[in-house]
C-alpha cells in the first residue's frame, strides 16, 4: 500500500514540477495575501503581531483549496482516475498518495510564503519555532487529508470547485479554531504555552480520528 | 477464465444486464456485439472491477471478483474508451507508471520494448498531448498489456484508428492470444470481429441473444446472425 501511495505522490509532483500549475498558483495566491495585508497593517505597530496568525492561517487554508481542488479534477482528463481504479491497488492507497502530493505542496507553500511575511511584517520570533513548525505541520496535516478527501467526494459534482469550500470549511473548523489560537500563543504570548500545548491536542486527536475515517470511508467514495 | 451467472445490473432503476450467464475458456478470443445501449461496455465494466454487479457470480480465473478484487485487477489489461494516459507525461514515463503500479519488474525495459513493438519508438520522450488519436490508443494499448494479462478487455478499441494501427492492434491482440491470452473485445467493426476473433456474442437489452463460434474469418455469418437478433432481419 505504501509503496503504490509513494508511486501516485511521485507522479502527481513529477507532474506538477512539468506543469508548474497549482503550486506557482499557490504560491503567487500567498505572495499576494502578504502584500495585501502588509498595505493594510503598519509593521511598525504592536498591534499588527497580532494579525500574523491569521495571515498565516488564510494563506495556508485559501492556497491549500487551491490545490485541493485540482487533485482529483486532474484526474479526469482521460479518466485517468479509471487507470488507478483498475490497477492492484486498494482505495486507500490513492488517498494516500494524493494526500502526501497534497500536504508536500502546502509544505513547500509555508515554506517560501512564511519567511517572506516575517520579513514583510518586520517580526521577530523569541523562541519558540519548534512549536510553531509542530503547529503548522499538525494543522496542516489535518486540514489536507480532510481535504483530499472531500475533493475526491466533491470531484464528480459539476460544482465542484465552489462544493469543495462549502464541505471543508464547517469539518475543519476545530482545526483551524485550534491552529489560530495556538499560532497566536506561540507568537506572541509563549508563556502561555500550555494552553497553546491544550490546543495542539485537541488538534492532533482531531488529526488522527479524521485521518482514520477518510482512510476507511475512502473506498466508498471513490467506488464508481 | 470467466464464469458469469445471472449477472444483473441495475441502475437508477434501470436494468442493464438482465441476468447474463456465460462462460469463456481461457485462450478464447470473443467479440461481443450489440446495439448502442445493450449493456456490452456495463458488462466489460463489472469484469474489469470499475462497477459492482447488483446481483449474479462473477469468478474470474476461479476467483470470486467480489472477494478477490485485488488479484483479478491483476490479471487484467482493460483498455476503455478513454486512453487512461497523462497527456503531459511521454510515452515512456506514461509506460513506466502504470508498470510500476502493477509491480512488474524492469518497467523502464518493458515500456521501451513496448513502444517500439506498437510503432513509436521516435516518440518515446514526447509529451502525448501531442499525439494523434491513432498514437494515442497504440500507446493505450501499450498500457492495457504492461503486465502481460492473462485477461484483456477491451472496448471498442478499433474506433478512430488508421489502417496501420488497426493491423499493429490486430497483431498485438494475436500475438497475445498465442501466449494464451484470454480476450474479450467489444466491438461495432464486424470486419476486425471475424478478422481475429473465434467466438461472437450478441448482447441485446442486457440479455445474451447469440452466442457462436467462428470457423473460419465468416464476416458474412457474423452480420446475417448480428442483423437477425438485432434488427429482427432473416
Amino acid at each position: 500500500m505504501i509503496r503504490s501511495a509513494l508511486l501516485i505522490a511521485k507522479k502527481d509532483l513529477y507532474s506538477e514540477l512539468k506543469t508548474k500549475q497549482v503550486l506557482a498558483t499557490m504560491i503567487i495566491f500567498a505572495g499576494l495575501v502578504i502584500l495585501v495585508f502588509s498595505f493594510a497593517f503598519d509593521p511598525a505597530n504592536n498591534t499588527t503581531k497580532a494579525v500574523i496568525p491569521g495571515v498565516i492561517w488564510v494563506i495556508i487554508v485559501f492556497s491549500g483549496i487551491l490545490g485541493l481542488n485540482r487533485s482529483f479534477i486532474s484526474e479526469q482528463r482521460n479518466d485517468t482516475m479509471q487507470g488507478l481504479m483498475i490497477a492492484p491497488l486498494d482505495a486507500s492507497s490513492i488517498f494516500l498518495g494524493k494526500f502526501l502530493a497534497n500536504f508536500s505542496m502546502i509544505l513547500v507553500v509555508e515554506l517560501v510564503s512564511l519567511p517572506f511575511l516575517f520579513l514583510l511584517f518586520d517580526f521577530k520570533m523569541y523562541g519558540g519555532f519548534g512549536y510553531l513548525i509542530l503547529v503548522l505541520v499538525i494543522g496542516s496535516f489535518g486540514f489536507i487529508s480532510i481535504g483530499t478527501f472531500l475533493a475526491a467526494l466533491a470531484a464528480n459534482s459539476k460544482s465542484s470547485e465552489m462544493l469543495l469550500p462549502l464541505l471543508l470549511f464547517p469539518v475543519t473548523s476545530p482545526i483551524l479554531i485550534g491552529a489560530v489560537q495556538a499560532t497566536k500563543i506561540i507568537l506572541t504570548n509563549i508563556e502561555k504555552l500550555s494552553s497553546a500545548m491544550a490546543w495542539i491536542q485537541l488538534i492532533s486527536a482531531y488529526d488522527v480520528i479524521f485521518f482514520v475515517l477518510c482512510f476507511i470511508l475512502i473506498d466508498y467514495v471513490l467506488e464508481v | 477464465m470467466i464464469e458469469l451467472k445471472k449477472l444483473v445490473k441495475q441502475a437508477d432503476n434501470k436494468l442493464i444486464l438482465r441476468g447474463i450467464d456465460l462462460k469463456i475458456d481461457k485462450g478464447e478470443t470473443v467479440a461481443i456485439l450489440g446495439p448502442n445501449g445493450a449493456g456490452k461496455s456495463t458488462l466489460l465494466k463489472v469484469l474489469a472491477t470499475l462497477i459492482k454487479p447488483t446481483s449474479g457470480l462473477v469468478k474470474i480465473n476461479g476467483l470470486e471478483l467480489r472477494k478477490n478484487q485485488l488479484e483479478i485487477k491483476k490479471l487484467q489489461g482493460y483498455l476503455p474508451h478513454s486512453s487512461l494516459l497523462y497527456e503531459h507525461y511521454s510515452p515512456l514515463e506514461n509506460l513506466v507508471f502504470f508498470g510500476n503500479l502493477y509491480g512488474i519488474k524492469n518497467a523502464q525495459e518493458k515500456a521501451i520494448e513496448l513502444v517500439k513493438e506498437v510503432g513509436l519508438s521516435f516518440f518515446l520522450n514526447e509529451p502525448v498531448k501531442n499525439f494523434s488519436r491513432g498514437m494515442i490508443q497504440r500507446i493505450a494499448i501499450a498500457r492495457a498489456i504492461i503486465h502481460e494479462p492473462p485477461l484483456l478487455l477491451l472496448d471498442e478499441p478499433h474506433t478512430g484508428l488508421d489502417q496501420g494501427a488497426i493491423s499493429i492492434l490486430n497483431n498485438v491482440i494475436l500475438s497475445m492470444k498465442d501466449k494464451g491470452t484470454t480476450t474479450l473485445m467489444v466491438t461495432h467493426d464486424f470486419k476486425q470481429a471475424a478478422e481475429i476473433c473465434d467466438r461472437i456474442i450478441i448482447i441485446k437489452n442486457g440479455k445474451v441473444a447469440d452466442d457462436f463460434r467462428l470457423e473460419e474469418k465468416e464476416l458474412d455469418t457474423v452480420s446475417e446472425k448480428y442483423q437477425l437478433q438485432v434488427e429482427g432481419v432473416s
